[in-house]
């Protein structure tokens, strides 16, 4: 997978730059959809250490977002984000500990169906049962931040924190995929048989990275819960999943940022798209036919 | 005791829906290396396609002619249009490809007909309950669709297991590259078996219509079971798909009958317990 370098990394500074700097001119309308973009780009980032580092395609990933998000639900009101963060990594990277040290048993078209239907099977533990407050969601109380928040500086509070933390998660997986580690997954990616016969624990190396993705993905899901003050069960769906997927392939597949600019291109054409027709499928769809079809390389490889 | 036997009864005729259902999904992904996830929408057609039929002619029996022969054309027509090219491509395309396939069949349904829930009433010859044993009596509809379903899975394993071009399906789903080497016309099997499946999930959802309501997004439900029966059963195998559909379809009915909280908990437990045992599914050879 390409890493950016350091003229790439300008560009993509300039963007949070742009972003950071909302407050001083943008509506809370566009400061919350910015939010909104911002969270699609954590949740799709944390995805693409398995995808486009491992090639390995899990349609279970809305599972560990949605447990990370319905963890603030769960531990109850007035809990500080020191606490819910770390609870909301844990229990999601739990989770992908089980689910992948099943699921990674199988490949190919049998770790579709398997991660697809782990990850329904956390979507219907907290749609059928009372776990998580029923199946048409819950408003839940935020976790606090160090300082109290007003209502009128929410979205600008929520845009900076939910930039910093997409930031934070970027360079970490940056630095990630720089070592050994990621040269492995690497490896895995292009050729798993060769890596076992040359003796490295594939098997290892890839539940490795399904725990991290999915506790990342469970920070993402934190996130939501944090900006939204609500969760549902939907957030779990497997849909969310596929999305993700798109995200990363509109972005370009290859590339370590391309996950950001996959979110933030869906959420503008889903924008676009609301005010052209009420249709939000058929937008959908025709995005994923021109990113699957014309896009091969995603909008990273725009200029290869 | 009456209750149970229906749940039994209930539960078999689900099972045997979703031998429809998975049976063509198993075969696409074992003959032509395709994943579909818009399977789960071709039930749903099927199921609005009998909405609309029984609703224009007031003749439900028509619709299931009409699910069969317009689910041959219509799959005949995807797979020469679309997943011919799609089985060159990576898993990653296919699911996005399929999922676009589910967003647009979707808005066709909502731009054609609408966004409604819609019941479909039980054909009148058949609105009695038939009484089964003792002061049992059970819905002659449901007893009618579990023959038609049986007679269905009957005639689909003579078909694969009997005839040439069966053998050559088998084959097919076993070494893809047999089939080239032995003369015989991938191409026409891959058409054969996408339409069948495509005509085999269209049927269910017409039978299920008057069973359920019809309604938006009601194949997913089906895609995830039909999905875990597959992994149960063993990537294209028939009587793999027939036993575990049984299987989940008894699980699921009475799962949501006597702990409707667990029941779709269970079946996917079920197949975590099926994956630490056997990883490729009960039935494969491999």
């Amino acid at each position: 997978m390409t890493r950016l370098s350091t003229k790439g990394h300008r560009w993509l500074g300039l963007g949070a730059a742009l972003l950071a700097s909302m407050p001083l001119w943008a509506a809370p309308y566009y400061m919350q959809l910015a939010s909104s973009a911002l969270i699609a780009a954590m949740f799709a980032l944390s995805l693409q250490l398995l995808t486009g580092g491992a090639g390995l395609v899990s349609l279970a990933h809305a599972g560990f977002f949605g447990l990370g998000a319905y963890t603030v639900y769960l531990l109850g009101g007035g809990s500080s984000v020191f606490v819910s963060v770390p609870a909301a990594m844990l229990l999601s990277g739990v989770a992908a500990t089980a689910i992948g040290r099943l699921a990674l048993r199988t490949r190919g078209f049998y770790f579709l169906m398997t991660t697809l239907a782990f990850g329904q099977m956390l979507f219907f533990l907290f749609h059928d049962t009372s776990l998580g407050g029923g199946a048409d969601g819950v408003f839940i109380a935020r976790p606090g931040l160090i300082w109290a928040v007003t209502k009128s500086a929410r979205p600008t509070v929520f845009l900076l924190l939910n930039l910093a933390t997409l930031s934070l998660m970027y360079f970490s997986l940056w630095k990630l995929m720089g070592t050994m580690f990621g040269q492995a997954l690497a490896g895995i990616r292009v050729n798993e048989d060769r890596m076992r016969a040359m003796g490295h624990d594939v098997q290892g190396l890839k539940l490795a990275a399904f725990i991290v993705s999915g506790a990342l993905a469970g920070l993402a899901g934190h996130m939501a819960a944090l900006t939204d003050a609500f969760v549902s069960p939907e957030l779990l769906g497997w849909h969310r999943s596929a999305e993700a997927l798109l995200m990363i392939l509109l972005g370009g597949l290859g590339a370590l940022h391309g996950p950001i600019l996959g979110a933030f291109a869906l959420t503008l054409a889903r924008e676009l798209g609301q005010s052209i027709t009420e249709r939000q499928r058929l937008v959908e769809g025709v995005v994923i036919l021109a990113a699957v079809l014309l896009l091969r390389r995603g909008l990273a490889g725009w200029r290869q | 005791m009456g209750g149970f036997l229906a749940q039994i009864l209930n539960g078999l005729q689900y099972g045997l829906l979703l031998f429809l259902i998975s049976s063509g999904l198993t075969l696409i992904f074992g003959v032509m290396g395709v994943i579909n996830l818009a399977h789960g929408s071709l039930f749903m057609i099927g199921a609005y396609l009998a909405y609309v039929v029984a609703g224009l002619t007031g003749q439900f029996w028509l619709a299931l002619p009409a699910a069969v022969v317009g689910g041959l054309v219509f799959g005949a027509v995807l797979e020469r249009g679309l997943f011919r090219k799609f089985r060159q491509r990576e898993h990653l395309d296919q699911v996005l490809l399929t999922f676009a396939l589910i967003l647009l069949f979707e808005e066709a349904r909502a731009a054609l007909i609408d966004n409604q829930f819609h019941a479909v009433p039980v054909p009148p010859a058949l609105d009695f309950s038939v009484p089964v044993i003792g002061g049992f009596a059970y819905s002659a509809y449901r007893l009618a669709v579990l023959a038609i379903c049986l007679a269905v899975a009957g005639g689909m394993v003579a078909f694969v297991e009997r005839t040439r071009i069966g053998a050559s399906i088998r084959a097919a789903a076993e070494n893809s590259e047999m089939v080239d080497l032995l003369g015989l016309d991938a191409r026409l099997i891959h058409t054969l078996v996408f339409a069948s499946g495509t005509a085999l999930a269209m049927l269910a959802g017409a039978l299920a219509a008057p069973l359920q309501s019809v309604y938006p997004g009601m194949g997913d439900g089906f895609l995830i079971l039909s999905f875990i029966v597959v992994v149960i059963g063993g990537l294209g195998s028939i009587a793999g798909a027939f036993w575990a559909a049984l299987l989940v379809g008894m699980i699921d009915t009475l799962g949501k009958v006597y702990l409707p909280e667990m029941a779709g908990i269970a079946v996917c437990g079920m197949m975590a317990l099926v994956l630490l045992w056997r990883p490729s599914g009960l039935f494969s050879r491999g």
